[in-house]
């Protein structure tokens, strides 16, 4: 999922190295802008007008909040559940 | 504020050689759903007119959600 460490590609050079983190934190923010408008182009779009009028924006910026808060919370469960699993796991193990 | 012209220039494109060659192939894909119904033997003129104002509309979509995007990464930030 991470792209090659900074490190790798950037060698000793602490300068390059930041660069290169930068331009990575660049390209992942235009990923998910891309996947994000895809997504709620779907949602809140419906035939295109002369100009984004004032409740589909509302419907982009709701959209983009609800895909980060689900993607926080499906991070959080799955953390849950394997905490809840290894905890199980040990105690079979004993 | 960054618009989408900035952004555009900058070579960011999720690991693609062309950042323009993404918008390109949304827009055509997004638009085509949107404007054309059942396909006649060319293009008419509400069509191009639709295809054209749903580019324009894709392009402000783009913006709307980076901001909105680029205000949530900030807030977490401040939140930390």
């Amino acid at each position: 999922m991470d792209g090659p460490s900074a490190a790798g590609l950037g060698g000793a050079d602490p300068q390059l190295q930041r660069f290169i983190e930068v331009e990575t934190q660049k390209q992942r923010f235009q990923q998910l802008v891309h996947q994000m408008t895809e997504l709620c182009w779907e949602k809140c779009m419906d035939k295109p007008g002369p100009k984004l009028d004032s409740r589909a924006e509302t419907c982009f910026v709701n959209c983009v909040e609800r895909f980060i808060d689900t993607s926080q919370f499906i991070l959080n469960r799955l953390e849950q559940t394997q905490k809840s699993k290894s905890a199980f796991s040990e105690s079979l193990s004993d | 504020m960054e618009g989408f012209g900035s952004d555009f220039g900058s070579g960011g494109g999720g690991g693609e050689l062309d950042p323009g060659l993404i918008m390109e192939q949304r827009m055509t894909d997004k638009c085509f759903r949107k404007c054309i119904g059942k396909p006649g033997g060319a293009l008419d003129n509400s069509e191009q007119k639709c295809i054209a104002m749903c580019m324009d509309r894709y392009m402000d979509s783009w913006n709307t959600v980076s901001r909105a995007y680029n205000s949530r990464l900030q807030r977490e930030r401040a939140n930390m």
